[in-house]
């Protein structure tokens, strides 16, 4: 009996030190997988965010002015924002299924960490976000918008793109561990479906009344859309790029955090 | 086989709020047998399966699982369990092969070997027509047998199965069974909690009865059934007073009461013989007993045995 014992131990200890890594990547895969086959989130982040463009573009565009060549021109940032921000808040969701379940315990006892599994989640969000991103510039340029950036800038608009992706789906994890039900972490979707309304995305701040200017000039969703727009279009940027980093950043390493402490609580 | 004890648990004590859920529970399970801990629900079966398989802590006492401390060195424990909870822990939009591969590269399996032993284990557990379907297709049965696949990826040493086949039909219940049973034989330890009084007689060498987070009676599946009737003998009596008559005559021996509906129940073998000879000594005048009926035990009957009262929670609908 004891060299059945010996042959177990042997057999898979060095091989389940290998890494974390090995964790996080296995984990991405899974959510990967499983957001791909779930139809319904993948129609409502893929095709809400083409069709709020084209209905702000078609039916409000001609009526706000921008000072823009055109209004998609003007409000490319903001959809990517809505489109990107509401993707990556059904983290939220998909993290409360995944506690509600038993296959948490199952990870756990498998010695998978809290946070290789959190990982998993938020890298398929980001998986997702790029795709709906990629379909959102794709519509866009199809209706008329126009750039004349260089790779370069294209590549800090999408590092930007990608550090509030990343912020906001950890908080979106953090959310669905915080939450009870999938169907409260969903709640989330839709503050983050508001949040882009009160800033630079559909329209600009000094046409807004103006006790709400200190708000929508300051949320993290305007420094992030200003920078876009100073990256993609040329725009003035300000200090929109550092409030954008310091935003995002801090909004990470907060959800980092909290989302270790929360766990291990939720497990207990 | 020697004494080596693969699970040793001494005091163990968790309250969650004022709920004393474990009140101070012993165990000590042998290498490579079959431990069933047979309880109702709420009985805290699942907080000692959660305890021993490091997912909490205990307030009180310690516990050592293949030679390791399951707080200390809960990742050296890890590595050599594995759980199967009371919902099947597998992903519904994978399909049953791909459940096993995940599990395959968690455990550190390399990819190719991943698809080897995802294979091995899709053909032991019959299920290797569905490995390509999702999992949210797979029926009852078939689901906690991927669950079991799954669990057994890594080799583990000490296998935990809380509750498998709750909620399962018949059949089902009896193919896990077998599975089960088919895994003893490689040396495993088993520790198992199940509801069903049938489950613990087949799959367990020795069974634990737990209830008030205390365990109540413990030893071979053939040494409680000393302690508790295998059958009972039920009597209608014919009226109140002949209820009292019996019930004064046979004394200790009645292992049921119901004055509403005045029947009491004894135990028995089950045999002619003996349920004739029962009644010819309890009515020899043939008026005091209206009608009889012989049931198997069930858990009530283990629990009314051992701990004199029926289980106070009811089993929940999974």
């Amino acid at each position: 009996m004891s060299n059945v014992a010996t042959e177990v131990v042997t057999e898979h200890t060095p091989l389940r030190t290998v890494s974390r890594f090995n964790d996080v990547l296995t984990m991405a895969d899974r959510c990967v997988r499983l957001t791909s086959r779930n139809m319904e989130v993948l129609l409502t982040s893929l095709m809400l965010p083409v069709m709020i463009m084209l209905l702000f573009v078609y039916l409000f565009g001609g009526a706000i002015e921008t000072g823009t060549s055109s209004y998609v021109t003007y409000f490319l940032p903001g959809a990517l924002l809505l489109c990107v921000g509401y993707g990556a808040a059904l983290t939220a969701v998909s993290v409360s299924q995944d506690m509600k379940g038993g296959i948490v315990d199952r990870f756990r006892s498998m010695n998978v960490s809290g946070a290789a599994l959190l990982g998993g989640h938020v890298f398929a969000s980001i998986a997702r976000n790029l795709a709906a991103t990629i379909l959102v510039i794709g519509v866009a340029f199809l209706i008329g918008f126009r750039t004349s950036a260089d790779w370069l800038h294209w590549l800090g608009a999408a590092a930007v793109l990608l550090l509030f992706v990343l912020a906001f789906s950890w908080l979106a994890a953090t959310i669905g561990l915080l939450v009870k039900s999938p169907e409260a972490a969903s709640g989330f979707g839709f503050f983050m479906m508001f949040l882009p309304y009160p800033s630079s995305a559909f329209v600009p701040i000094n046409t807004m009344p103006s006790w709400i200017h200190g708000f929508a000039q300051y949320q993290p969703v305007t420094p992030v859309i200003e920078s876009l727009r100073g990256l993609l279009l040329g725009a003035p940027m300000g200090n929109n790029l550092w409030l954008a980093l310091a935003w995002c950043g801090g909004i990470l390493i907060v959800s980092v955090i909290l989302s270790g402490v929360l766990f291990a609580r939720r497990t207990a | 086989m020697n004494d080596e004890k693969t699970i040793e648990a001494t005091g163990l004590k968790k309250s969650y709020g004022a709920v004393r859920v474990l009140r101070g529970v012993d165990l000590q399970v042998p290498r490579g047998t079959v431990y069933g801990l047979l309880g109702p629900n709420g009985a805290g079966k699942t907080t000692i399966v959660r305890i021993l398989s490091t997912l909490i802590r205990p307030d009180k006492g310690e516990a050592r699982v293949a030679g390791f401390d399951t707080v200390r060195d809960r990742r050296q424990v890890r590595r050599r369990i594995s759980l199967t909870g009371q919902y099947a822990a597998v992903d519904e939009l994978l399909t049953g092969e791909e459940n096993l591969l995940m599990m395959g590269r968690l455990s550190g399996l390399a990819i190719a070997r991943s698809r080897s032993r995802a294979r091995d284990l899709l053909e032991r557990f019959d299920i290797v027509d569905a490995r390509q379907r999702r999992v949210a297709t797979y029926s009852g049965g078939m689901r906690r047998r991927l669950d079991l696949a799954a669990s057994l990826v890594s080799h583990p040493e000490v296998i935990f199965l809380d509750e498998p086949t709750t909620g399962l039909d018949p059949r089902s219940r009896q193919a896990l069974w077998d599975v089960i049973a088919d895994l003893t034989r490689t040396g495993v330890t088993i520790f198992l909690t199940t509801q069903y009084l049938e489950e613990a007689d087949q799959l367990a060498d020795r069974i634990a009865v737990l209830d008030g987070g205390r365990i109540v009676a413990e030893g071979t599946s053939a040494e409680l059934k000393q302690r508790i009737a295998g059958q009972r003998l039920e009597l209608t009596l014919t009226n109140l007073q002949a209820f009292e008559d019996v019930t004064h005559m046979v004394g200790v021996r009645a292992i049921q009461h119901d004055v509403s509906n005045l029947t009491l129940a004894i135990a028995t073998d089950g045999s002619a013989a003996h349920v004739r000879a029962l009644l010819d000594e309890i009515d020899p005048q043939r008026r005091l007993v209206s009608q009889f009926a012989v049931h198997s035990a069930t858990l009530d009957d283990v629990f009314f045995a051992l701990t004199g009262h029926t289980p106070e929670v009811e089993t929940a609908n999974v």
